[in-house]
């Protein structure tokens, strides 16, 4: 294995892990956020104790999440600098606005309202102390704002103009970046994070049922949560529905790696249950799958709202084949094209620069031309053969399903717990149901972070679409540099995770003994 | 008038410091999530980021042209 492999490799894994740990803190950030600020609003509206108590003992859990989770982020930003040093550069005008307004705003506003949300008690009017917990959620969710519109600029880069000279691309539409998979994108990873935290909020109260400590402060949480989760989960779903949408019209080879799919239909159904047939390449004959239990239509509905849709599959793709919506097969850019166009724009840029070295402006404006012509597929130019191109199916294929599933369960969960907690004492009473709650808790945090495993695995190869392959992307450093890097956060991260979770169970067991009701 | 606006500036940025400080002082988990956060910057800007994370381009190259013809040379080269 090459040294620059190793370093992609490591890189990669270094950048996948260090998001998967930031992510076990932000959706519970997000959401525990509204549902202090929604118990708190109940509390000025009634003035009742019971609300105050409510409030501040989920608010001391949403202040445990946010200390250990803070700057957890910036780490990432630390491996754009180091490992990823070509591709930041490549990106840094249209990254850098996002993630400068990110910073700004998550350090002002955040910061200062998460003040006078801790220390205002009884110091400021009640008024403005529950403004200040509403300005530390919506907060929360701008800078999530942020952060996703620069990712979702990786899935589809747009409003920008590549500027030869600089090496980078540039801004020249800033609204540009607010396009239907950013949009999709905010609000489904926020909304994931209501829902995460209806689980975690029910999740704890459960255990208090089962400690039969507060039972009257868990049943009022666990109302809240689930009506909050609930709604949560059925915005994740709807805006679920709306990513896969984008995908289909912008990244059609996730979509097809999301289903394993090679050769599609029209009226191209879903695989609900399947198992991948481990020896189909997109070449071969073989079947796509072991075992299938299909939706009929189901993708066809899915990705295009049409249950006649035509969806491509891998082949398809690769072969630049599509059919449109008057039943028309239509040609697209094969990826066999898309390579030769890719090697052309590079060699433009490459023939560009030695122009630029000569004075010799006419091979210059030449060179440009050619580039511009060719850019859209520059990416491609660095692939030997098409299967460079085609994203990890079996885990994205996975990834896909653990998060269908799962979110379908707390769907269900939510709607059980509801009628639970108002149609019967069952929840109360049982503490094998309780355990249920209790269980179900991190496997919400495997949901959310499954959600994140399709968008990114299923980008592969691509950190920018179709422009910069990973291989492009990262420095040329020693393998081993990215390897020590990669265990020393290991381990740092981990030694946080624990401290977090060591540190909530101990103030939730402390809690638990005060009165709450 | 001058004197007045200072004064009830003054007074402002004392009623703000008085707020954080006996917030802070009145902390009880807080202050452990604090030396946490302490803790963890430290780590990240002074160990991390310094030993470990320096920002390749800006250490190895001088000024935004060698660092466009560095990128140009590995995104044509790779």
């Amino acid at each position: 294995m090459s040294d620059l492999t190793t370093v992609v490799d490591w890189s990669r894994l270094q950048f996948a892990i260090t998001a998967i740990y930031h992510w076990l803190f932000v959706p519970l950030t997000l959401g525990l956020s509204v549902i202090v600020a929604i118990m708190e609003s109940i509390y000025l509206k009634t003035k009742s104790e019971k609300w105050l108590l409510a409030t501040k003992f989920w608010m001391r859990l949403f202040g445990i999440n946010f200390a250990i989770g803070v700057a957890t982020g910036i780490i990432l930003e630390f491996e754009f600098g180091t490992n990823w040093s070509n591709y930041s550069w490549f990106v840094g005008d249209i990254f850098g606005a996002p993630l400068a307004i990110e910073g700004i705003l998550a350090f002002f506003m955040e910061s200062t309202f998460v003040a006078v949300m801790f220390f205002g008690w009884n110091k400021v009017s009640p008024r403005f102390h529950l403004a200040s917990t509403w300005l530390t959620a919506l907060g929360a969710s701008i800078s999530a704002l942020w952060i996703l519109v620069a990712n979702a600029w990786m899935q589809y880069p747009v409003g920008m103009e590549f500027d030869p000279d600089q090496m980078r691309n540039v801004m020249d539409n800033f609204w540009a970046l607010f396009s239907g998979i950013a949009i999709n994108k905010f609000f489904h990873a926020v909304l994931s994070g209501w829902a995460l935290s209806g689980v975690f909020v029910i999740g704890v109260s459960c255990w208090f049922l089962w400690k039969k400590r507060n039972v009257e402060f868990a049943i009022r949480s666990i109302k809240v949560g689930a009506w909050f989760g609930l709604a949560g989960m059925l915005l994740t779903m709807y805006t679920g529905d709306g990513s896969a949408v984008e995908v289909t019209k912008h990244q059609p080879m996730k979509l097809a790696a999301m289903e394993g799919l090679y050769h599609g239909h029209e009226g191209q159904s879903l695989a609900a249950v399947a198992i991948l047939n481990p020896d189909k390449e997109w070449d071969n004959d073989e079947d796509e799958y072991l075992f299938e239990i299909a939706i009929p239509k189901g993708l066809s509905i899915l990705g295009r709202h049409d249950m006649n849709a035509f969806i491509p599959g891998i082949a398809d793709i690769i072969n630049g084949v599509d059919i449109n919506a008057e039943g028309d097969t239509i040609n697209t850019v094969s990826y066999a094209e898309r390579i030769a166009m890719g090697k052309k724009a590079q060699n433009a840029l490459r023939t560009y620069g030695e122009a630029r070295e000569a004075g010799d402006s006419a091979a210059m404006a030449s060179s440009l031309k050619t580039l511009k012509e060719n850019y859209r597929f520059f990416g491609y130019g660095y692939f030997k053969s098409v299967n460079e191109a085609i994203p990890p199916v079996g885990l994205t294929f996975v990834m896909f399903r653990i998060m269908v599933v799962l979110g379908s369960y707390f769907l269900l969960f939510f709607i059980a717990v509801l009628f639970m907690v108002y149609r019967t004492t069952l929840l109360q009473r049982s503490s094998w149901i309780q355990w249920i709650a209790m269980v179900s808790v991190p496997f919400m945090w495997v949901c959310s972070e499954a959600g994140w495993a399709v968008a990114e695995v299923g980008r592969q190869p691509w950190t920018v679409q179709d422009l910069l392959p990973t291989i492009a992307s990262v420095s040329a450093v020693p393998a081993t540099s990215v390897i020590v890097t990669f265990w020393l956060f290991a381990l740092i991260f981990t030694v946080l995770l624990v401290a977090e979770v060591s540190i909530m169970c101990r103030q939730i067991s402390k809690e638990s003994k005060k009165a709450l009701s | 008038m001058i004197s007045r606006i200072i004064g009830s500036s003054a007074r402002g940025l004392k009623n703000i410091w008085m707020f954080y400080y006996t917030g802070f002082r009145e902390m009880t988990v807080g202050k452990t999530l604090w030396i946490i956060i302490l803790i963890k910057l430290f780590i990240f800007f002074i160990v991390m980021k310094m030993l470990f994370f320096p920002n390749f381009l800006s250490s190895n190259f001088d000024n935004d042209k060698e660092r466009a013809d560095h990128v140009r040379h590995e995104l044509t080269n790779r």
